[in-house]
């Protein structure tokens, strides 16, 4: 492969935005009609890397890796079976949102296009980076079109929420700036070479009480993002005032970069505390998915309500990351995808009632379904995926979940079970309230059903939400040997220290090589037997 | 010839007295000036060292110092101007928009 | 040509993709046309796989037919394969024959229909997820099934959605489902973790091997039967069932009568295996349907709506089902599902007929002396009120004979008791039905008295067949006290059924025990025919001599407002109690006060910068010297 796709899929867009400094801003089509076909180009490119993806290898594919800065700071990028959906995932959306917004947004939509395509690169190079320091640039970079999309282009309180998410945000990744430094520092004093190369990280054990604050330091910066309870509250604000395409980008792409960070980089690098603070994690998943749903139940607000339901859905996705086997973490990467799918899918579907009539709140709706009989039939669809019916997508994601869980513990399984519950309670009677009934508010009476824009995008969703849901193999194949390599991962480390007898006094400041220490400690039995 | 020492004290009185002008004073034109005269002490100080030690740095500090000064006076009293035109008074108490 | 048999599923789920995409387009003729078809060839092809599954001989079952691997994880995976075996292919048949004729009745009865193809879409794709559900060969696909028709169900409920009732009690019937599926979805993940597969063959095997605990089989089959409970519509999650009736009058025949409501019965007898294993289990499912079949059976006695009456008797029947489930006789319990779907697709289809006549009127009281102007409608219903009493010699007499006589063989004699007191009330209540509809004074409406008028052929043929199958379908069965080998019915299902428990017993005493329940189910009648028609005074005094009983039947036992009070209610307000004051004041208080405690440290700060610039010039110089104070000294 000497084309390298990666940097094409990751760059196109913001290339493209570039080109839109030569167009005149009263071209309103134009600039529109470029920007999709921008990332609809940038969708098919990456599609080649589904196609030439090699589902037998757990080692990064598409890699490309020059010098940048210098000291351990490369462009190093490359995909494995974790990263490559949720790459496809983005690139799918992109256009999707980018017509969805072609009414929505009527004022500066120069800056906004260039904003969503920046946001793009952004998103894309978090799932691509393998190297530390270009995940934090990615990551951070990524904050600042959403900072805008959200501040320019919201509603009433707009400022108030893009601040709380960016702040919000800033805490996170200041502490995992700081983290990322500390290892970068006991590296170079372990091994004598600078590195950021993630790989090299995956070769090192780390004193286990320095990993505990690492841990946490990455963790809070992922926990943040994914949300886990308690640092939710920022996104049913974010939600409620985002324009429809920010919300479904901000659901479908931005909480999995939480979520993949956690596969990524908390898990694997700190095996010893991922051990020691998993249960922790794992009861604050819990208490989301349930916390979550019970909020959703109340909301009073259809925005708000379905973002509510993500924090309840990311929860199960989170607690089948922490379970840690085969079936849970593929359910969970799967299960991030459905989620994508149908929490963007529902955000666009509020958007297109907001559109009609300004308004998110759920009392000021009712009956809508006798005027927009396509729209209802929409939207449904993507309630029941959302709710896990069984032959759509979202089944298929829950169930792995569910029993990935299982494995790991029972308990723990049957309390996250009570979301087929609560996701149909709150999801059902939002529709109900919206969509059915008779009509009581006057306006709706002017509603007109869906055109063929909107038909457009959504016709792509369904299609795969039945697929995903129907024959949802050509996904989880893809995935499998990167899961178990990562696995493996974790697993091997916790056999290093659990079962070989180490001396802790070893560990103390310094991470070590494991060839040294191994060398080291060979030495050490000799002692001993001697 | 005449002691440097005396040329040092001239100068600390002149940049004394300057900045009692620039803290007792209260419009901006006077503080200005004030101004102006510790930069004036500050050049004899420098010519007289200058002369005392023998080397001439000190005689191109004041060229600079001479320079600066008056381009400093021409963008001064530019925005002296401004401000009066603005708030009608040069009063240090009337001017506070750096207040927090 | 049996192998053909995979196809059956797919042709309603043609139509119904047809008529879903095409449907607004497409004249009332042609969605008929499509929607009646299409079940009609998945009819043809069941005929002819059951034809050949005769043939086959009982060591070949069951065909299975694997069509692609749907979950493909190792440790969790599931086929999309379905399976044909006498099992299969009576639930088959039972759709497709009682489908068919709903299909060609809703023709005339949605006639004037605004959203007629949307009707006939979820019909068909409701036909689908039925008969996907009976197919499956394992449990995973079951669920696609057994969730599917819970959402065909919600839509054909809601489908008058303006109307406020039928959303809410379309929403109330997914979500009731939705509890049962919930333990449903756990029992599935008990049993892929400690028997690794869901294929039904793998879990008999696992069985018999002895390879699982009782435990394990208690645990699982009180799981999947929690989940029958929501979908058969058991106590306790059977209060979406009577508000179901919402729905238009053929779905509450096709759907909440025939077919949907008894999948709990078929996954009961599927995992015979599993309920023979556990006895508690067995145990549990009995007792419960003993409890539902008399529970159901007093509050049909004080309805007053035509289709409510029927739903809690739908209720009542499907207990007696779960009797015979629970008593290890599993043959008889598919037996009376097999009566019961007949019969009462009928009377509700009949039902559905009375109300057609008289312009959608569901209330009895409304209604008397119609049997001179329904001359076809009266003899169905008639035919079917019979069939469902147990009266001899009718269809529903030997399948709900079957059940009470292996209850009493078994030594279930307190399911039994039950059993047989519910026979009276059965009888009573539908002749009541029958005599406050068709006999006595007319209460009509004047109004609907003016558009009073007998069904059109489509809505009226299939009454009849349907009246002809409740008369004969139980010969089928016919007990051994009629001679011998005439049971061919639960010799068809023998090979599923090997494990359950047959326990026989001398001719004399089941010929005993036939006439006692023959007897009541006539007392009954008799009951109703002196309180209805030869004192029709009589239950009105009853009910004000006796009004806590009769208001505590009238009312439902309050178990609606119960579970409102119980579940419904704490679960909302203690939701917008955690709302207001925990995560809006404590959570997003703390984010909050963190950015305004920042704020206000600024503020404070803020202070010194005055905007006096001499103020500045001093700190200036201060700082100047203290700098030179410090260089200096």
């Amino acid at each position: 492969m000497n084309i390298p796709i990666l940097s094409i899929v990751t760059f196109l867009p913001i290339g493209g935005a570039i080109l839109f400094i030569f167009i005149s801003r009263e071209k309103r089509a134009l600039l529109f009609s470029m920007a999709f076909i921008i990332s609809l180009v940038n969708f098919l490119i990456s599609l080649l890397l589904y196609f030439n993806f090699n589902s037998q290898t757990s080692s990064p594919q598409f890699v490309e890796k020059t010098t940048w800065i210098g000291y351990g700071i490369e462009y190093h990028v490359g995909i494995d079976g974790i990263s490559l959906f949720l790459v496809l995932l983005t690139t799918f959306l992109m256009p999707v949102a980018i017509l969805s917004s072609w009414k929505y947004i009527q004022r500066r939509e120069k800056e906004y296009l260039i904003f969503i395509l920046m946001l793009e690169t952004g998103i894309i190079g978090v799932f691509v980076s393998l190297n530390l320091f270009l995940f934090y640039v990615f990551w951070e970079a990524m904050l600042i079109p959403m900072y805008f999309i959200i501040g320019i282009w919201g509603g009433q309180r707009r400022i108030y929420a893009t601040l709380k998410f960016v702040l919000f945000t800033m805490l996170g990744s200041l502490l995992m700036l700081v983290a990322i430094f500390i290892l970068y520092s006991i590296y170079f004093k372990a091994t004598g070479t600078y590195s950021l190369n993630i790989f090299d990280y995956y070769k090192i054990i780390l004193n286990p009480r320095i990993q505990i604050w690492l841990f946490l330091a990455f963790a809070i910066a992922f926990a943040i993002k994914v949300p886990l309870i308690p640092f939710h509250t920022w996104l049913p604000d974010a939600h409620v005032e985002a324009p429809t395409a920010g919300s479904v980008l901000l659901a479908a792409v931005l909480l999995k970069m939480g979520a993949y960070g956690f596969l990524r980089f908390a898990l694997p690098l700190f095996p010893d505390a991922t051990q020691r603070l998993l249960p922790f994690l794992a009861v604050l998943s819990l208490i989301g998915i349930l916390y979550g749903g019970l909020m959703a139940l109340i909301q009073k607000n259809v925005k708000s309500l379905v973002a509510y339901s993500s924090v309840s859905h990311m929860g199960l996705i989170m607690l089948s990351v922490f379970a840690l086997n085969t079936i849970s973490v593929e359910g969970a990467i799967y299960q991030m995808l459905n989620h994508g799918l149908s929490t963007g899918a529902l955000f666009l579907c509020v958007g297109i009632l907001y559109e009609r009539s300004h308004t998110h709140v759920i009392k000021d709706y009712g009956g809508v379904s006798r005027q927009m009989p396509i729209f209802s039939a929409f939207f449904l669809v993507f309630i029941l995926s959302s709710l896990g019916l069984p032959g759509l997508n979202g089944f298929v994601g829950e169930i792995l979940c569910l029993f990935g869980i299982f494995k790991s513990n029972t308990v723990f399984a049957i309390l996250a079970a009570s979301t087929v519950i609560l996701s149909a309670v709150y999801l059902l009677w939002m529709f109900q309230r919206v969509m059915q009934g008779p009509i009581t508010n006057e306006k709706i009476n002017s509603f007109k059903d869906l055109n063929k824009r909107e038909i457009c995008y959504f016709v792509p969703i369904i299609i795969l939400v039945f697929w995903m849901g129907i024959y949802p193999g050509p996904f989880l194949r893809k995935m499998d040997v990167s899961v178990n390599h990562l696995l493996k991962q974790i697993q091997r480390k916790e056999k290093f220290f659990t079962n070989e007898h180490i001396d802790k006094t070893f560990f103390l400041d310094t991470a070590i090589n494991p060839n040294t220490w191994k060398e080291k400690h060979q030495d050490n039995k000799e002692v001993n037997s001697q | 010839m005449i002691q440097p020492i005396y040329f040092i004290i001239l100068s600390l009185i002149i940049f004394v007295l300057g900045i009692i002008a620039f803290f007792i004073k209260r419009d901006l034109i006077t503080m200005f000036m004030a101004v102006e005269v510790m930069l004036n002490a500050a050049n004899l100080a420098f010519i007289a060292l200058t002369k005392a030690i023998g080397i001439i740095d000190g005689q191109i500090i004041v060229l600079f110092v001479i320079t600066v000064a008056a381009a400093e006076a021409a963008v001064g009293l530019a925005i002296i101007l401004l401000i009066f035109r603005q708030k009608k008074t040069i009063r240090t108490e009337d001017i506070q928009v750096m207040k927090g | 040509m049996t192998e053909i048999f995979w196809m059956i599923p797919f042709f309603p789920a043609l139509g119904s993709l047809v008529l879903v995409l095409l449907g607004h387009k497409l004249s009332k003729k042609h969605v008929s046309f499509i929607a009646c078809s299409t079940i009609f060839i998945s009819l043809c092809i069941s005929v002819i796989s059951f034809a050949g599954l005769l043939k086959i001989g009982a060591e070949n079952y069951p065909l299975v037919k694997k069509l692609f691997t749907w979950i493909p994880t190792h440790g969790f995976k599931a086929d999309f394969s379905l399976q044909f075996d006498p099992l299969s292919a009576i639930m088959v048949l039972i759709v497709t024959v009682v489908g068919f004729l709903i299909h060609i009745y809703s023709t005339g009865y949605m006639a004037e229909d605004k959203s007629y193809s949307r009707y006939f879409a979820y019909l068909n794709l409701f036909t689908f997820a039925m008969l996907i559900l009976v197919m499956a060969s394992n449990i995973v696909l079951m669920f696609v099934g057994w969730e599917g028709v819970g959402l065909c169900s919600y839509l054909l409920i809601g489908f008058w959605f303006e109307k406020h009732s039928a959303a809410q009690a379309g929403k109330k019937a997914f979500i009731v489902n939705r509890i049962g599926d919930a333990a449903f979805l756990i029992g599935i993940l008990f049993i892929f973790f400690h028997i690794g597969s869901g294929e039904f063959t793998a879990i008999n095997t696992a069985i018999s091997r002895g390879s699982i605990s009782t435990g394990f089989a208690t645990v699982v089959g009180i799981l999947l039967f929690a989940g029958a409970t929501g979908k058969s519509a058991q106590i306790p999650l059977y209060v979406w069932l009577p508000d179901a009736m919402e729905g238009p009058t053929p779905v509450s025949a096709f759907i909440h009568a025939a077919t949907m409501v008894t999948a709990g019965v078929y996954m009961v007898a599927r995992m015979n295996f599993l309920y023979s294993f556990s006895g508690t289990a067995s145990h549990i499912i009995a007792f419960i349907g003993a409890l539902t079949a008399i529970y159901a059976a007093t509050m049909a006695l004080t309805q007053n709506d035509i289709k409510r009456v029927l739903a809690y008797s739908t209720i009542s029947q499907i207990g007696y089902m779960f009797i015979g489930c629970g008593v290890g006789a599993y043959s008889a319990g598919m037996f009376h599902l097999y009566t019961h779907a007949f019969f009462k697709s009928l009377l509700f289809l009949a039902a559905g007929s009375v109300m057609h006549a008289l312009s959608g009127e569901a209330d009895m009281r409304k209604m008397g002396g119609l049997k001179k102007y329904l001359p076809i409608t009266y003899p169905a219903f008639l035919i079917g009120a019979i069939a469902i009493s147990g009266i001899p010699f009718f269809s529903g007499f030997f399948s709900k004979d079957a059940i009470l006589t292996k209850a009493f063989t078994n030594g279930q004699y307190f399911v039994w008791t039950i059993g047989v007191l519910g026979t009276i009330l059965t009888a009573f209540y539908m002749f009541r039905l029958i005599f406050l509809t068709f006999h006595g004074k007319e209460r009509i409406t004047p109004e609907a008295k003016m558009l009073l008028h007998e069904s059109p052929p489509v809505m009226t043929v299939p009454l009849v067949i349907l009246a002809f199958f409740s008369v004969v379908a139980g010969y089928a069965g016919v007990p051994a006290v009629f001679g011998k080998k005439l049971d061919w019915f639960s010799c068809f299902l023998q090979p599923i059924f090997s494990r359950g428990r047959e326990v026989h017993v001398s001719l004399g005493a089941e010929l005993a025990l036939i006439l006692i329940s023959s007897f009541l189910a006539i007392l009954g009648l008799y009951l109703a025919y002196l309180s209805y028609i030869k004192r029709p005074q009589f239950p009105h005094t009853f009910a004000t001599r006796f009004p806590f009983i009769y208001r505590l039947l009238y009312n439902k036992y309050y178990v609606d407002e119960a579970y409102d009070a119980l579940f419904v209610r704490p679960l909302v307000r203690g939701s917008e109690q955690i709302y207001n004051k925990f995560d809006l004041k404590i959570i997003d208080g703390a984010v909050n006060e963190t950015a305004s405690a920042t704020g206000s440290f600024g503020k404070l700060i803020c202070y010194l910068q005055t905007g006096f610039i001499k103020d500045y010039a001093l700190v200036f110089l201060l700082g100047v010297a203290l700098f030179l104070g410090y260089l200096l000294f």
